[in-house]
């Protein structure tokens, strides 16, 4: 009996400590839902309403932060909403937004499909829907104002277009291997494409090993261990989907004893932290923006919608490159 | 020979990298640089050391009829508590304290893990594949709460000899496989411990009865099993310097139970055979690693691994081979009398 007591007050403690775990995420998220109001109040001040898909990386917690500080500090009113990556939630929250008669809407859907109801009583209520970052796939495309989101194609053709002038009088055949993102996404599919297409400008330029890496640094190296064992000093470039990948793939050619930024040519999409700090130590060349900074421009658009101007279905956010030259000047100032 | 649960699977690997001597005739040099053993066979053993340890973890808990599917999430967690417990300690720290804090950490964590699993199945009676269920779901909960769901860089440098280092020319990663493989074929061989798992796993009840003390022995092989993964955890984040919450150790409980599997131990527990799963897990990471080198296109990566897995599956199944494999032997079968074709059957199976 004793010992029986023993074990169930083992089993006890222990789920204590997952409880006391699951708390401390839930009021960390409860934290970040109270971004209300707030802001010194202009004439034409918008009651904005924004349905953030969840948090689930660094990328998104910027792309909540720009999103919710650039309403506030136009002075418009913000009502936030943490989906957790749950349809339902956003649905509920983008009903409560219509019912608390929003001026506007932004949200970043959680999937594609099943919000041609919610959208339908939005668009009956007169209250125009901006989607950020997520597209969805419904037909009536009256039912929101514009999709503001980066474009990956352009991304891929950024990252060519770097090479192109890089490599610019170099004579003979240019080799590429490329770490792609997880199969099947949209990054991968579209940065690979706007690669592609501008190399097709290129003759000279070869993609001798492309391959998957997840989108993971540990998957990254695998792969690149692989291909160096294979290709060895023939490869002059890489071209990874992520930085992630690239940061993964650096620590294999060092391994191999080559020196990555100079013997091997890195380039990586998104402009993460690690990036910069890569390319500040000499060892990454370039990194094309993935932005998720773009709340000052979702703001601008909403003005100006709210204006009466008339916007694009689709707009791209604003995106840079960087390279290495401006990356340990830059780095103390990246947020993600 | 042929009698020998390993031969097939052996037979298997060899194929497999027999198709990249076709290929990449380069793939079998192995050469020393910078001090370090480089070559495409080195890196098989090196990528898939954290998968032989948990696969050597789950040899034994399979075993005893149970599964694992919380080791994925223990790799893990494990990672992330090392990279916690390293923190903010800088490049230039050349003290070893940090580093033996942050084993310690994350091993315990590990342990803890493989506690509360074997605790789960042993004192509580909850069917394995539901217990474990628990903690692959909420462990790698645990582990984004603790690197706040994000991807930790870790600057300190001793960190990544564990996955990235070299002893004496050779992957420091691969004398830890040796060890803990070691201590599993000693405890499982040269003491009664083999006996009592295979007796747990074929009947737990009648090995009570018996005097096996069946629910410890249970217990003891999940908290390995947690040990293993905790291992394999460390070797992985060391070897990228950076632990990964959402995708380190990412569907690992499944490759490990599939080379369990081809290394031919029953699901339904009883015998097992540790090596055979070590070679299943250097299958299921040759493949891999042949699929980066021959340039297979990604998409279709899945294809080829499933095709592999179904032969070697198929070739294991003595059943399979005799009708496949060996018309000829079946033929004259046939036309005997049907109690010497069942005695002749018996003999071969």
């Amino acid at each position: 009996m004793a010992r029986r007591l023993k074990s169930v007050g083992l089993l006890l403690i222990m789920s204590l400590v997952l409880v006391l775990a699951a708390c401390s995420s839930a009021s960390k998220e409860g934290n970040a839902s109270t971004g209300e109001g707030g802001g010194g109040s202009s004439g034409d001040k918008l009651v904005i309403g924004f349905s953030q898909v969840g948090a689930e990386s660094e990328w998104r917690t910027a792309n909540t932060e720009s999103i919710k500080s650039a309403i506030t500090d136009a002075g418009h009113e913000l009502k936030f909403s943490d989906a957790q990556q749950k349809q339902e939630n956003q649905i509920k929250a983008i009903r409560s937004f219509i019912a608390q008669k929003v001026d506007a809407i932004v949200f970043s859907p959680v999937v594609e499909t099943g919000f041609e109801t919610v959208l339908k009583e939005a668009k009956d209520a007169g209250i125009p829907v901006f989607l950020a970052d997520r597209a969805v796939d419904i037909e009536d495309d009256s039912l929101w104002v514009t999709f503001l989101g980066s474009d990956f194609v352009e991304e891929g053709r950024k990252a060519a277009n770097w090479l192109a002038e890089e490599m610019e009088g170099v004579e003979g055949d240019i080799n590429i291997v490329e770490l792609q993102g997880t199969v099947g996404s949209a990054p991968a599919i579209d940065r690979k494409e706007g690669f592609e297409e501008v190399m097709a400008e290129h003759p000279n330029f070869k993609i001798i090993k492309s391959q998957s890496g997840d989108f993971t640094r540990a998957k990254g190296k695998e792969v690149m261990e692989a291909f160096l064992k294979s290709e060895g000093e023939n490869i002059d470039v890489l071209y990874s989907h992520n930085d992630d990948m690239a940061i993964g793939a650096i620590q294999a050619i060092e391994e191999y004893g080559l020196k990555p930024g100079e013997d091997i040519k890195v380039i990586g999409v998104d402009a993460v932290k690690g990036a910069f700090e890569a390319m500040a130590a000499g060892k990454m060349n370039v990194t094309v923006e993935c932005n998720p900074l773009f709340g000052p421009q979702l703001v601008d658009l909403i003005e100006a919608h709210a204006a009466g101007e008339t916007l694009e279905k689709r707009i791209s956010v604003k995106e840079s490159i960087y390279t290495m030259d401006q990356a340990e000047e830059l780095l103390p100032t990246r947020k993600y | 020979m042929l009698k020998s649960r390993l031969f097939w699977p052996i037979l298997v690997l060899v194929i497999i990298l027999a198709i990249n001597l076709f290929v990449d005739p380069g793939f079998f040099k192995v050469e020393v640089k910078n001090g370090h053993l480089t070559g495409s066979l080195v890196d098989i053993v090196n990528r898939g050391a954290p998968l032989i340890l948990i696969s050597i973890g789950m040899t034994l808990v399979i075993a005893t009829k149970g599964i694992d599917l919380g080791v994925g999430s223990v790799v893990a967690m494990s990672g992330a508590m090392a990279a916690m417990t390293i923190g903010q300690s800088m490049a230039s720290d050349t003290s070893l304290t940090p580093l033996f804090i942050a084993i310690a950490a994350a091993l315990g964590l590990s342990l803890a893990a493989g506690l509360w699993n074997g605790l789960l199945v042993s004192r509580i009676g909850i069917q394995p594949i539901v217990a474990t269920l628990i903690l692959m779901v909420a462990g790698r909960g645990i582990a984004q709460l603790i690197t706040n769901g994000q991807i930790t860089t870790i600057y300190y440098e001793p960190y990544s000899f564990i996955g990235g280092g070299y002893l004496l020319t050779i992957p420091f990663s691969v004398y830890l496989v040796a060890a803990v493989l070691a201590i599993a074929l000693f405890m499982t061989k040269k003491t009664a411990l083999g006996l009592f798992i295979q007796s747990v796993g074929s009947n737990p009840e009648a090995s009570r009865l018996a005097g096996i003390n069946s629910k410890n022995i249970i217990l003891l092989v999940y908290v390995f099993s947690g040990f293993c993964a905790g291992v394999g955890g460390l070797i992985l984040s060391s070897n990228v310097a950076s632990a990964d919450g959402n995708n380190a150790g990412l569907w690992f409980e499944l490759d490990a139970i599939l080379a369990v599997v081809i290394g031919g131990t029953s699901l339904m527990g009883g015998r097992f055979f540790l090596m055979g799963s070590v070679i299943g897990a250097l299958i299921i990471q040759s493949l891999t690693t042949t699929i980066y080198s021959i340039g297979i296109p990604p998409e279709t990566n899945l294809l080829v691994k499933a095709i592999v897995v179904i032969i070697v599956c198929l070739l294991q199944s003595s059943e399979f081979r005799q009708k496949v494999l060996r018309p000829r032997t079946r033929k004259p079968l046939k036309k005997e009398p049907e109690n010497s074709s069942n005695e002749q059957e018996v003999k071969i199976s």
